[in-house]
C-alpha cells in the first residue's frame, strides 16, 4: 500500500533522484562538447558517442537516477516527484559555489530560493492521489466495474444482491 | 582568437525545435512510465515480498514501461543532439522548467492526479527558479 507521507528511506530515494540527474547531465555535456558537431542526418555518429568515457559515466549516473526515479514513481505522483527532482539544480549551484568557488549572481540565489520554496510546498502535501476502491487489480474487479470504467459518463450505482434490513 | 563553438552557430528556431523535441518526448515518456509504475504497485513492497528479482521482473513484464522508455530514449538522444549544438546552461534549465509545466498538465489530464493549487504553485515557482538559475 502506498503511503501519503514519506518515510526517511523514501526521502533518500528522492535525494538520489535529485543528485544523480544533474551530475549525469554535466558528464554528458562534458563529453558532447568535446566532440565535433554531429548532424541529425547521421544518427550512427550519435550512437557511437555513447561509448566515449564521459558520456558512458554520465549514462551510468543516469541509470542510477532512473532506478531511483522508477521506485519513487511507484509510491508517489508524477507531479510530486518532478519538483523534487528539480532540487538537484540547487545542489549543483551549491557545489559550484562552495566546491568550485564559482560566483553566484543575485538572480541565481533568487532561483535557488524559489526552487527550495516550491519543493517544500509540494513536500508538505500528500505524495499520492488517493482514489476510491476502484483501484483494485483488474483480476479482482467485478464485471460491472469494468463496464463503468470502459466509458460510462455517469457513475454507475452497483446493484446489491441482498437488501440490508 | 576565438574558436566558434557549435552553440554559437545554431539559429533560434533550430534551438527552439531541439528543446521542444526534448520536452515533448520526455513528457510522453514520463507520463507513460508513471502510468506503468502505478499499474505495477509499490516497488518497495514487491521487493520485500518477492526480492529484488521479483521487483525487476514486475517492471520488465509491463508493456507500458517499454513504451515510456522508448519515448525517454528519444528524449535522451534529442538531449545529446541539443548538447552538441547548444550550451548546457541553456538546454538543461529550459527543458527542465518547460517539462515541469507540461508534466503537471499531462499528469492532470492523463494520470488523473490531484494537481491542486499547492502543486501548481510549486510547478510555477520551480519553473521560474530553474529559469533564474540559468542566468
Amino acid at each position: 500500500m502506498a503511503h501519503e507521507r514519506l518515510l526517511p528511506r523514501q526521502y533518500l530515494i528522492l535525494g538520489l533522484v535529485a543528485v544523480c540527474a544533474p551530475l549525469g547531465d554535466t558528464c554528458l555535456s562534458r563529453g558532447m562538447t568535446g566532440l565535433p558537431p554531429i548532424s541529425p542526418a547521421h544518427p550512427a555518429t550519435l550512437i557511437a558517442a555513447v561509448f566515449t568515457p564521459w558520456i558512458a559515466f554520465g549514462i551510468a549516473l543516469l541509470i542510477g537516477f532512473f532506478a531511483s526515479y522508477l521506485t519513487a514513481l511507484s509510491w508517489a505522483d508524477l507531479t510530486f516527484v518532478l519538483p523534487a527532482t528539480a532540487f538537484g539544480n540547487v545542489i549543483v549551484a551549491f557545489l559550484a559555489r562552495f566546491w568550485l568557488h564559482e560566483p553566484i549572481s543575485l538572480e541565481r540565489w533568487a532561483g535557488i530560493a524559489l526552487i527550495t520554496i516550491g519543493v517544500s510546498f509540494v513536500a508538505q502535501g500528500p505524495s499520492l492521489t488517493v482514489r476510491p476502491a476502484i483501484e483494485a487489480p483488474a483480476s479482482e474487479r467485478l464485471p460491472l466495474e469494468e463496464e463503468s470504467l470502459a466509458g460510462a459518463a455517469e457513475p454507475v450505482v452497483p446493484v446489491a444482491e441482498e437488501q440490508p434490513r | 582568437m576565438t574558436i566558434p563553438t557549435p552553440a554559437s552557430t545554431t539559429g533560434l528556431w533550430a534551438a527552439a525545435a531541439m528543446i521542444a523535441a526534448i520536452v515533448l518526448c520526455s513528457t510522453a515518456g514520463e507520463v507513460l512510465t508513471a502510468a506503468a509504475m502505478k499499474s505495477i504497485g509499490d516497488l518497495d513492497e514487491i521487493r520485500a515480498r518477492s526480492g529484488l528479482q521479483g521487483a525487476i521482473r514486475a517492471v520488465l513484464t509491463c508493456p507500458l514501461f517499454y513504451l515510456g522508455v522508448g519515448f525517454l530514449a528519444l528524449a535522451f538522444f534529442s538531449l545529446l543532439l541539443a548538447l552538441n549544438h547548444l550550451n548546457l546552461s541553456l538546454v538543461a534549465p529550459a527543458s527542465a522548467s518547460l517539462t515541469l509545466v507540461t508534466n503537471a498538465i499531462a499528469g492532470k489530464i492523463f494520470l488523473k492526479e490531484n494537481v491542486d493549487r499547492r502543486r501548481w504553485t510549486a510547478a510555477v515557482l520551480v519553473c521560474i527558479g530553474v529559469y533564474l538559475l540559468a542566468h
